[in-house]
Order: structure tokens, then C-alpha cells, then sequence
């Protein structure tokens, strides 16, 4: 995108497991590289400077605030977002299904952020406590739900992630 | 829970899921930020750094020769697009001493830090922001109006120049002697109390794309807005435009929580802004300008005083109550007289008088979040009803008993009125066991050992009380149209708007219970004027009790016509048919049955064939239920809490909510709605300070410095369900939006008092941070080492 003479790079980043290669200009950020360059307007930004959460997204694995990056630095990484979090045949991760069950969204702003980051944290801490849980998501902010039903959903996601039992 | 409300009901009652969920947990959502145009330019806005200042010149020269810039717009540039320059969004009162209408752009006098000035549209988002950064005004700051006491003092500065002061309303609420009441009443208590509520943070933030269309001159809007059809009203008598040039709709909106009930300059700007350039204008807000720009509830203060008998039932309350006003009227006095009306309303109170003063500040104009003034009303009677347990030796909970309104005089008639001058009447409930309900589920008789037990190593354990009584529903309407087209698909329309609460599914849930129990064949459509020729939209825990009425009555008509024209069709009697899924069946004969997609095409009619006898054409049903009078929903909060006396934080252990908003529709979504406002609520009892110091500069202005709750603050929650259906609606159905959040702070003081009891320290405002309670402390353990 133009941006006014601004410095830009040629960037290739790997979102939802495609090579996408853009001119990017310096002082993009992740987020808007996602939302405004590629479309994938599922992460979302709730206040652009790194406490709300709802725009993390995971690069190489790990639970970043994208509006804390720029995009010149994923240049070169692995980048996963809501988008990318359902199976290839469309089914719902564990997380995604779990949430919808509890009602771990009502609005649904905040909800990438959280799934994005659980999907890492369970991948750390595969059986976790409930305090466990609201300690990972403390960097997460929901105005709606108040939470307990996010910490209900996770418990029972990471059981189907562990394979143990049945999800109802 | 217990879920007796609906027990014949195929779905209503039932935690059916959401319609909303499918895109919205694939990222497929569409919030108004995720829409992007062809030829669309971006807007920011140049906002006033002073809190008050004129304006004495501005000059965009060199940033409209930036790259990418297409214009910076001030008021006087986008005149030729506008019929009024300013924003008449004032309800009606008596109580207004002045008028203040906030303008589209400030032009001549910046009012509040924030306050939008110009427009810059560019290329992108990024570019427009440099381009306001760029615009060179020449500012003359003038005296400032920080503080709402000191407004109405005798010579105080005026928040706008040429006022003739700072008083923007009074009023009286009232019944009753109160004066002789006082005279004779045995005791006496009074309290001074500060009140603060911040900002809704909704995490979607405010905004807004406007499309022209050169072709007919037509416009639509989309906002992240609760009130779609006001918007279109304003647009047009501001724009100068008929109402069927200008579409308002609402994509998924990401919380809400009364702001954007608000119309604001930004939407018309950005309206005007298109029209002028004739391209698609985007704007959307930035959390720090959601800090300075979106409106906020603040201060109140409340100097009121309760008379009560020897044993401690009320025999009058009286007061006076000044509220901050910001800089404009954007809604007018709803927030405070929100909370005079809550105030007495969950006991019987004999004489009731509070007089009202609105102050003008140079601040954020105040309107509606979450509970609009039921909170700071419930806080002032719950810290009374404390203050005379503590003198007549009464526990709290028992002082509370004997004054609820009981159950046996339900309906009960107030003497007071809502802002409409619709008579307030209690209903129905039982609020003493509410209450009682609430204390069993916290072992309120066995805290005194708790609390003892915590003492003996040297921790401060506290338990508060408080009850609310909630008017919800608001009339007098909400528009919903149910239609069957000829795929057998249904179709709901309304004017009620989805903020994230679950709108669709409750529709959906109400219109599939008469029209097969197949929540996935039913589409609903909320908050689009192209959609809904009338609508009021979401405020006041509305929509359930308003459009649901609406929906089921349109629901229950459409089934009729479907049945008796399905009967028609299979020759039997209509009462021998149901209809399941897509299909009407003769009851116990499943073959014979028919699609709703043939009855729907039969309905349609063809050219020179009759119709089915005994209605019109087609299947459509349009309803608007009008109901006047508000349906009142209570509730009684109970938490248990710690204070660290070193460092003043209060650590909620667990908190009881008990409640009864009439017949639950969807249990789970109604406990979603309560746990939403028990966490607002928390933040304004412990966390949330929207902060400006003495020049009315803010100094919360990210959410790194105003604190929302996060999960690890929340406490263990218990919710525990009465149902006692309203007479008022034919689903018995109360509203349940804002409740969670009416009760909490004045509970957190209540315990947060009893914990720090041993110092005899009254809690007197919220929010309570650390440094407050250790003030607190500091000033008790001075005063008794004297």
C-alpha cells in the first residue's frame, strides 16, 4: 500500500501456513499487515498499544500483540491467526468448539486474542488449573463475558487436547 | 439452575446455541473496522489539546500539501453540506437551565480536551493522522471548569464562554412530607458521598464508514451504533436529507454498553465528509481517543440523609445531588435522575425527597454506561441503610428486611415517575427472599467467625450487602417483522440492535418457538433502517422485554396463517396440525404433511387465482407491543473480601448474586449478561478512575492507566435465579442487561467497611484503590493516636 513516500521492504511471511510476499512499508504493523494488506481481518485491534490482547497473533508458535510489531519484522516467520486455527477441512479447533459451548464470546472482539493465545499456553501447560488459566489470559481483556465461562471453555478444550474423555 | 419459566417450550428456556457464534469464532465476524471500500478514504480527527480555549485561527495549508492527503475539512468547509451545524440529541425535561448542543466541528471554542476540530481524510488511516498532525492552530486557552462542586460556586469560571453560569439543570424528585418526617423521626443519618463511574470500554471502539451514491443521491452509513434509526433521524435534519436518501446499519458490533447510544460530531463529519468528497470515508476511533472522545457517567456527589423509627424502618430520605455534566447535553439528565429514581426503590419509603444540580465542566460529555446512574443511586441508599444499622445496633441484612418491599403488596405503586411521566410500579417479586436467598448462599450468619478466625492472624475479612431494584424495558416499542419466504426460509427483522448480548438467537429463539424449533431457518436482521421501518434500538435492558414481546406476538399471528392455510391446503382442521421444522404435519400422521416453502408459495398467490381464504396475501407479520410502563427486575449482591492493610488492596474472596428478571428466555445467556456486569461492576468498585487533574487534562488515557478487570481479579461468582414472571409482557420476560453491574460497588463498600471496621473507617466513595484505603487508614490511625 502507498504511504506517502514512507520507506518500505519486501517482506515474505507465512500466515495460516501460505507464503505471503508484500511491499511493506517500515511503520506498518503486524496487525494492520494482516488486517489491511492480506484482509484477514479476524484479528482485531482493541487499543494499539499492547494491553487489551484482542490482536495476538502466534508467530513461530508464540503468542505476540501484532500491534506491538511491525510487519518488516515477520519477515522470514511463521504466523498463525483465527483464521488459521480450524482444521483444513474446516472443523473448529478444540478451543473454537469449546468456546462456542460455554459461551466463552459474546460480542466476539477480544475472542481471537484469547483463542490465539490459549492455543499457545495449552501447548506449554497442557492440564492447567483454573488459576492457571486466568493467570495466561490476564493480558486478555473481555468486557463481556466476565470470564468464567473463557476459563470453562479452556479446561474442556485442553481435555479433548489431551484426549482424555469425550467433549459433550 | 432452576428453569421453570417455560415448560412446555420447545426452545424458549432453553441454552439453544448461539446463532451469533459460527463467523465470529472463525474470524469471519464483519465489525465495522473489517470493511473496506474501492476509492475509500481514511479519516482522523484534530482534536482540542486544552480542555478550554478559543480558537483563533486554523491553518491546514501544509497539511493538505502532504502525500496522499485528499482534505482537511473544518466546519466552516463542510457548511455547504449541512442544514444545522449542530447535534440536537437532548431528551426532553423541564430541567434544563441552558441548552447545550455540541457542534459537528468546534470552530470558535474548544470545550474539552478531545473535542474534534477537523477532519483529515487521506489514502490511509496513517496518512490522515499525519495530516491532522500537520494542521496548525492558533489557540487562546481560557479559564477551566475541572471540578463539578466548584462550578456552581459564586463567580466560578463558566466551562463556556458568554454562559451565564454553570448550571445546565435542576430538578426535584420527590413525595411526601419529608420535612415533617425528619422532624419527628428519632434518628437521624447522614452521609457525603462521592460517586465516580468511568468510561464503557466496549473492546470494539466507536466508528463509522459512510458510502455515497452520486447515482441517487443516496448515503449509507454504517455504525458501530446502538440506535440506528436515531442516527438516520439526526443524519437527515443535520445533512438536510429525506429519510429514505440515508441508510443506517449496524455490522457485528463489538460491545457496546451505552455510549454508542450517543450520536457524536465523528458520524456526521465523517457523513458530511463523503458527501462532500463523494467517496466512501472511513473513521474509527482509537482507544485513546475512545479516553477523550466517547462519553463517560464520572462524578456525582451525593449529601443525603435517612430518618428512620426506633426499630429502624424508613420513615424518609432526603438530599441533594450534583452531577457532572461534561462540556455538552449529548442525552441530557437521564444519568442522574437514573439514579434518584433508583435510589429508594427496593424498599418502602414513605417520603422521599433529593434535589438535582447539573453542572457543565470542561470534560467528556456524560451519558449512559452500563446501570446510567442505578449504580451511584443504589450506592447512596445502601451506604444509609449501613450507617443506621451501625447506630441502632442492627445487622445489616436485618435492617434491609424490614424494609424491602414486601411481597404481598406487589404490584406496588411508587408515587414516583420515570422520565416519561409514566407511573413506577413495582410488578412483581420477592425481594426479601432475594435477599435471603443471597445471604444463605454466603453463609452470611457464619461470616461473624470467618471474620473472627481472620482477625486472630491479624487479616481484615469484610462482608457487604446490597439490593437493587432495576427498571427495565423500556417502551414504548421495537418494531419486528417475521416473514416466510418462498425457499420456506424465515425472516426477522427489527429495529433492536445486536451489541454482542445475543440478540439474534434470543429473536430467533422466541420466533422459532411458534415456527418449528429450527433456530438454523430463521435469519435475523437487527439494527438496519433499510430493514426495519421503525426501531428504538438497545439502551435500558430493553430488548428482550420489547422486541421479544414484539416477536412473539408476530410469531404466534404468522402461525396461525400457516396453519389455517396449511389446513386448507390438506383439508383438515388447523388444530390438528403442528409445524416441525420446515414442514406442517397432521399431529400423529407423520405422511401427511407440507412444506412451509409450498404454504409460503401458495400465500405468494399467482396472477388470477384466489388466495387462501380468510387473510391476505403472503406470509408476513409485522408487530410493534406497545407497553408504556417498565417491568422491575431486583436483585441482592453479597461479597466477602480482604483487605491488606500494608498495602491497601482489596481481594474479593466471593461474591453471591441473586436475582429475578422474570422468566429466563435463555438461562446461559441471561447468566452472561449478569457475569459481564458483575466484572464492570467490580471495576468500579475497586479499579476503574477515569482521572483529569485540575485543568481538566485526563490522565487515564490508556489501559495501561485505567484499569479494566482481567480474570485473575475476578472472585469466585455464585448466581442464584428466582423467576417471577411479569404480568406486563406476554412471555413474563424482565429485563436483564445491566443488572449485574447495579449492585457491586455499593456491596464492595459495605464489606470493605466491615472489614475495616476496627479503625471505624466509613467508606464514602468509589472507586477504592490501594492509595484511597491506605488514606483511609492512615487518617483513622492519626486520628485515634490524638
Amino acid at each position: 500500500m502507498s504511504d506517502g513516500g514512507c520507506a518500505s521492504r519486501s517482506i515474505a511471511v507465512t500466515v495460516n501456513g501460505s507464503v505471503c510476499r508484500a511491499e511493506a512499508p517500515v511503520r506498518l504493523t503486524l496487525s494492520d499487515f494482516l488486517r489491511q494488506t492480506l484482509h484477514l481481518t479476524g484479528t482485531h485491534l482493541g487499543c494499539e498499544h499492547g494491553v487489551c490482547g484482542a490482536c495476538t497473533v502466534l508467530v513461530d508458535g508464540r503468542a505476540m500483540r501484532s500491534c506491538l510489531m511491525l510487519a518488516v519484522q515477520a519477515d522470514g516467520h511463521q504466523v498463525t491467526t483465527i483464521e488459521g486455527l480450524a482444521a483444513p477441512d474446516g472443523s473448529l479447533h478444540p478451543l473454537q468448539a469449546a468456546f462456542c459451548r460455554h459461551h466463552g464470546l459474546q460480542c466476539g472482539f477480544c475472542t481471537p486474542g484469547l483463542l490465539t493465545t490459549l492455543v499457545e499456553f495449552l501447548k506449554d501447560c497442557p492440564d492447567p488449573t483454573a488459576a492457571e488459566i486466568r493467570e495466561a489470559i490476564s493480558g486478555n481483556i473481555c468486557r463481556c463475558t466476565g470470564y468464567d465461562s473463557i476459563v470453562a471453555a479452556t479446561i474442556e478444550a485442553a481435555r479433548a487436547l489431551r484426549g482424555d474423555g469425550t467433549t459433550p | 439452575m432452576t428453569v421453570g419459566g417455560f415448560p412446555q417450550a420447545r426452545v424458549l428456556g432453553r441454552d439453544v446455541p448461539r446463532v451469533e457464534d459460527e463467523p465470529l469464532i472463525r474470524g469471519k465476524g464483519r465489525f465495522l473496522d473489517d470493511i473496506a471500500l474501492p476509492d475509500m478514504l481514511h479519516a482522523a480527527f484534530l482534536r482540542s489539546p486544552h480542555a478550554h480555549a478559543l480558537i483563533r485561527g486554523i491553518d491546514a495549508a501544509a497539511a493538505r500539501a502532504l502525500p496522499g492527503v485528499a482534505a482537511i475539512l473544518t466546519l466552516a468547509d463542510l457548511l455547504p453540506c449541512l442544514a444545522e451545524t449542530c447535534l440536537k440529541t437532548a431528551m426532553p425535561s423541564p430541567s434544563y437551565r441552558q441548552q447545550l448542543d455540541r457542534p459537528v466541528l468546534a470552530d470558535r471554542e474548544a470545550v474539552h480536551v478531545g473535542e474534534p476540530i477537523a477532519i483529515a481524510l487521506a489514502e490511509s488511516r496513517a496518512l490522515a493522522e499525519d495530516a491532522a498532525a500537520a494542521v496548525e492552530i492558533d489557540y487562546d486557552p481560557l479559564p477551566v471548569v475541572a471540578d463539578c462542586l466548584a462550578a456552581l460556586e459564586a463567580g466560578a469560571a463558566t466551562a463556556h464562554r458568554g454562559a451565564p453560569s454553570n448550571l445546565v439543570a435542576e430538578m426535584t424528585m420527590g413525595f411526601g412530607d419529608v420535612d415533617r418526617a425528619f422532624e419527628q423521626a428519632p434518628h437521624r443519618f447522614r452521609e457525603r458521598l462521592r460517586i465516580h463511574r468511568g468510561g464503557s470500554h466496549s473492546m470494539e471502539c466507536r466508528g463509522v464508514v459512510a458510502v455515497p451514491e452520486p447515482v441517487e443521491d443516496r448515503l449509507t452509513v454504517w455504525s458501530s451504533t446502538q440506535m440506528p434509526h436515531a442516527a438516520r433521524r439526526l443524519l437527515c435534519d443535520i445533512l438536510g436529507l429525506d429519510e429514505n436518501r440515508i441508510r443506517v446499519a449496524t455490522p457485528d458490533i463489538g460491545g457496546a454498553f451505552g455510549p454508542k447510544l450517543v450520536f457524536y460530531p465523528e458520524e456526521v463529519a465523517v457523513a458530511a465528509a463523503a458527501r462532500a468528497t463523494g467517496r466512501p470515508v472511513k473513521w474509527v476511533e482509537d482507544r485513546r481517543e475512545h479516553f477523550v472522545a466517547t462519553a463517560q457517567e464520572r462524578d456525582q456527589y451525593w449529601d443525603v440523609e435517612l430518618a428512620t423509627d426506633a426499630d429502624g424502618r424508613i420513615l424518609a430520605v432526603r438530599g441533594a445531588l450534583v452531577h457532572d455534566h461534561g462540556a455538552w447535553t449529548v442525552r441530557g439528565v437521564n444519568v442522574p435522575q437514573g439514579a434518584m429514581g433508583a435510589m429508594p426503590l427496593a424498599y418502602v419509603v414513605p417520603a422521599y425527597r433529593i434535589g438535582l444540580k447539573v453542572a457543565a465542566t470542561n470534560k467528556v460529555p456524560v451519558a449512559p454506561v452500563r446501570g446510567a446512574g442505578q449504580p451511584q443511586g443504589v450506592f447512596a441508599m445502601e451506604r444509609l441503610l449501613d450507617a443506621a444499622a451501625r447506630g441502632l445496633g442492627l445487622d445489616r441484612a436485618e435492617i434491609r428486611r424490614r424494609n424491602l418491599v414486601p411481597p404481598d403488596r406487589m404490584p406496588y405503586a411508587t408515587p414516583l415517575k420515570t422520565r416519561g411521566g409514566i407511573a413506577v410500579t413495582l410488578d412483581s417479586g420477592d425481594y426479601p427472599r432475594c435477599q435471603q436467598m443471597a445471604l444463605d448462599g454466603a453463609d452470611w450468619s457464619g461470616f461473624p467467625a470467618r471474620q473472627a478466625a481472620a482477625r486472630a492472624k491479624g487479616r481484615y475479612l469484610g462482608i457487604g450487602l446490597a439490593n437493587y431494584v432495576e427498571g427495565t424495558g423500556r417502551g414504548p416499542y421495537e418494531h419486528v417483522s417475521v416473514r416466510i419466504e418462498g425457499s420456506g426460509k424465515i425472516f426477522v427483522a427489527t429495529g433492536a440492535a445486536a451489541m454482542g448480548q445475543g440478540t439474534r438467537t434470543m429473536l430467533a429463539q422466541i420466533v422459532a418457538e411458534q415456527l418449528g424449533g429450527d433456530l438454523g431457518r430463521i435469519e435475523v436482521i437487527t439494527g438496519d433502517t433499510a430493514a426495519a421501518p421503525l426501531g428504538l434500538g438497545g439502551s435500558n435492558s430493553r430488548q428482550a422485554v420489547m422486541a421479544g414481546s414484539s416477536a412473539h406476538v408476530a410469531a404466534r399471528r404468522l402461525r396461525q396463517r400457516v396453519l389455517e392455510i396449511a389446513g386448507q391446503l390438506l383439508e383438515v382442521a388447523p388444530a390438528d396440525l403442528e409445524i416441525d421444522g420446515d414442514r406442517v404435519r397432521l399431529k400423529g400422521v407423520a405422511e401427511v404433511s407440507l412444506g412451509l416453502s409450498a404454504i409460503a408459495r401458495a400465500a405468494a398467490g399467482q396472477a388470477g387465482f384466489p388466495l387462501p381464504e380468510g387473510g391476505g396475501p403472503g406470509l408476513f407479520a409485522r408487530e410493534e407491543v406497545v407497553i408504556d410502563a417498565m417491568t422491575y427486575a431486583n436483585g441482592s449482591a453479597v461479597a466477602e473480601l480482604e483487605v491488606d492493610i500494608g498495602t491497601g488492596k482489596v481481594t474479593i474472596l466471593n461474591l453471591v448474586f441473586a436475582h429475578d428478571c422474570g422468566r429466563a428466555l435463555h438461562p446461559r445467556l441471561v447468566e452472561g449478561q449478569l457475569m459481564g456486569g458483575i466484572a464492570h461492576g467490580i471495576g468500579n468498585a475497586l479499579y476503574e478512575y477515569m482521572v483529569y487533574d485540575e485543568n481538566a487534562q485526563p490522565l487515564t488515557t490508556n489501559l495501561a492507566e485505567y484499569l479494566l478487570v482481567t480474570a485473575t481479579e475476578m472472585p469466585p461468582v455464585k448466581i442464584l435465579h428466582m423467576e417471577s414472571p411479569t404480568p406486563l409482557n406476554p412471555l413474563g420476560i424482565k429485563g436483564v442487561g445491566e443488572a449485574g453491574v447495579i449492585p457491586i460497588g455499593a456491596a464492595v463498600a459495605s464489606a470493605v467497611e466491615d472489614a475495616l471496621s476496627p479503625w471505624k473507617i466509613k467508606i464514602d466513595r468509589l472507586p477504592l484503590s490501594p492509595v484511597e484505603i491506605l488514606a483511609l487508614l492512615n487518617a483513622a490511625k492519626a486520628r485515634d493516636s490524638l
